[in-house]
């Protein structure tokens, strides 16, 4: 079996990282899609920087980690918190309807 | 044992919010209470930051966390916005019905996420304080919820940014698996010239942050955000977050990466360069007032980018010279905004300041110099403002730099002086209120006359500055 390198985690993040990134900006239909997107992106951070933490041998990557892991909790609750204020006055949530705001 | 006495001020406001969190949950009907002590709080994190000897390089917690010349002054910057922030809104809240214990709590929060931004010295603690004040100011944004245009500025603003510290993050993850620390001293030590990985980091990096000042082209959200948040929260997000954003910059490419500066000098140099396009043109055709003071701002970022891009320590002062000013600047536009009210409802077009000088001679005076100032017409604050970076731009002999920046200066002058027509030569409306609160005169009149008098002293903010030496 071939070993798995330092390379193959970090092409795994890349890759789940440019998917969160392209979920912003082509989603065309919901917002919690762009939540799910903002995670995914978080999540690869946090695969790169608990694989260079192993590759290392360096704690502070995984430290790192649960920081991310933490803040990214609270900024979903911020998150949903503003979609159902939203939701509220408009009884909408499609990404294409948010235009009151423009010029 | 570390000495924690040099992080009393944080601590002081940390304690100060949980104290007033509990005070206003307990306490019925106790907003206007909490407002006053919270301004009562950051006066006293400000004579904590002025008991300790302010001319120290101290660290503390393995040197993750930094107190010097330059942390306790853009500090004392962050903390006196925040106090002429509350100190101006109180009668717009109570107006729009959000005068809720959350709205002080929440700017202090993320005061203290700032502090901790300006201190920091490791990506980690970097960017908490990063979260901890784009968490406060998600909800700020958002804060007046029954409102449509309200909600709509905080989804977006929550979006863009969440996007932007994302970016952000995984430049610090590069950054971190490349050197193998996340510490800004240690990181200098270890970089050299051929690491790609160290490169793209850094390039992520300067996009999340250049997110947080808005420059272009990652200004997207602040028009919006601007138009849509309440007025005082669009001054708050206006001043406070763009001088932390602008410390970090300062802090994160100049101690860690200074040794590659021909890597990130064209990055910024773009940055700036298309910011100051983008906010003079853009700005010409805006109908409301916080549009164009988004745009404007988008403007002036591209200014104090420029003083950064040069490498040296005169391009930073100069830099921290501008944003100084341009907060005074804006105190004193948006304490006129809040001046345009008539029967319970507040003004914020241009044309509903048509006639302004009739009516009104000394609000129109003292808005006509502040816009003469941010137009940079000498001899007002703005002018020299402008003077300093253009100075050491030609300094390192970046002369289409300066160049650029005089023409994009003319064109922005513009939509300034066609405000000043409109308020002086346009047909006059009905009054508006004449009910002002203390606070909203006091700081209209402090800003102005520094803004006017600023050319009789200008060695004593310049002896200030000039003691910031980060390279």
């Amino acid at each position: 079996m071939a070993d798995i390198s330092l390379g193959h985690y970090l092409t795994l993040g890349a890759i789940i990282f440019s998917i969160g990134v392209a979920g912003i900006f082509l989603n065309r239909k919901n917002i919690i899609v762009i939540l799910m997107s903002v995670e995914l992106i978080l999540l690869a951070v946090n695969i790169n920087l608990v694989s260079f933490s192993i590759f290392l041998n360096d704690l502070t990557g995984q430290i790192f980690t649960l920081f991310i892991l933490t803040v990214a909790a609270a900024e979903a609750a911020i998150g949903l918190a503003i979609i159902v204020v939203y939701y509220r006055n408009t009884s909408n949530i499609d990404v294409e309807d948010i235009h009151s705001l423009k010029g | 044992m570390d000495k924690l006495n040099i992080i009393y001020p944080e601590i002081f406001i940390s304690l100060s919010i949980m104290f007033l969190l509990l005070l206003g949950v307990f306490k019925n009907n106790s907003s206007n209470l909490v407002i006053s002590l919270s301004v009562v709080a950051l006066i006293g994190t400000l004579i904590l930051i002025f008991g300790y000897p302010i001319n120290t390089n101290l660290e503390i917690f393995n040197g993750s966390y930094k107190i010097d010349y330059m942390s306790s002054y853009m500090k004392i910057l962050t903390i006196l916005s925040g106090i002429f922030v509350l100190l101006t809104s109180l009668k717009f809240l109570k107006i729009f019905k959000i005068l809720n214990i959350e709205y002080p709590i929440l700017i202090l929060c993320s005061i203290l996420g700032m502090m901790v931004m300006i201190s920091s010295n490791d990506l980690i603690v970097f960017y908490i304080g990063l979260e901890l004040q784009s968490l406060a100011l998600y909800v700020l944004a958002a804060f007046n919820r029954d409102e449509i245009k309200s909600s709509e500025a905080g989804l977006k603003y929550f979006v863009l940014s969440a996007l932007s510290s994302g970016l952000l993050l995984y430049g610090c993850s590069l950054i971190y698996g490349f050197s193998g620390t996340t510490n800004f001293d240690e990181i200098s030590y270890l970089m050299n010239n051929d690491q790609y990985g160290l490169t793209f980091g850094i390039v992520f990096i300067i996009v999340g942050l250049a997110f947080k000042i808005s420059a272009v082209p990652f200004h997207m959200w602040a028009p919006d955000v601007y138009e849509g948040s309440p007025t005082s929260v669009t001054l708050f997000f206006a001043v406070a977050p763009k001088v932390a954003a602008l410390t970090v910059i300062i802090r994160f490419l100049y101690v860690p990466f200074i040794n590659v500066i021909d890597q990130w000098q064209l990055i910024i140099i773009f940055l700036s360069i298309a910011s100051m396009i983008f906010g003079s043109i853009a700005a010409i055709g805006q109908k409301n007032l916080k549009r164009l003071i988004a745009y404007s701002s988008i403007g002036h970022m591209g200014y104090a980018l420029a003083g950064l891009c040069v490498g040296t320590n005169l391009g930073i002062q100069s830099s921290i010279i501008y944003i100084s000013i341009y907060l005074v600047m804006n105190f004193g536009f948006f304490s006129c905004l809040f001046m345009l009210k008539r029967n319970d409802k507040y003004f914020e077009n241009i044309e509903d300041l048509s006639g302004l000088a009739k009516n009104h001679p000394l609000i129109s005076l003292s808005l006509m110099i502040i816009l003469f100032s941010l137009a940079g017409i000498p001899p007002l604050a703005g002018f020299f403002a402008k003077l300093y970076i253009f100075k050491a731009v030609l300094h390192q002999s970046m002369y289409y730099l300066a160049i650029i920046g005089l023409l994009t200066t003319v064109i922005a002058a513009y939509y300034y002086l066609r405000i000043i027509k409109i308020m002086y030569f346009d047909l006059e409306k009905e009054k508006y209120d004449k009910d002002y609160n203390l606070g909203l005169k006091f700081t209209l009149t402090v800003s102005t006359i520094l803004i006017l008098f600023y050319f009789v002293y200008p060695s004593k903010l310049i002896n200030i500055i000039s003691q910031i030496n980060i390279i």
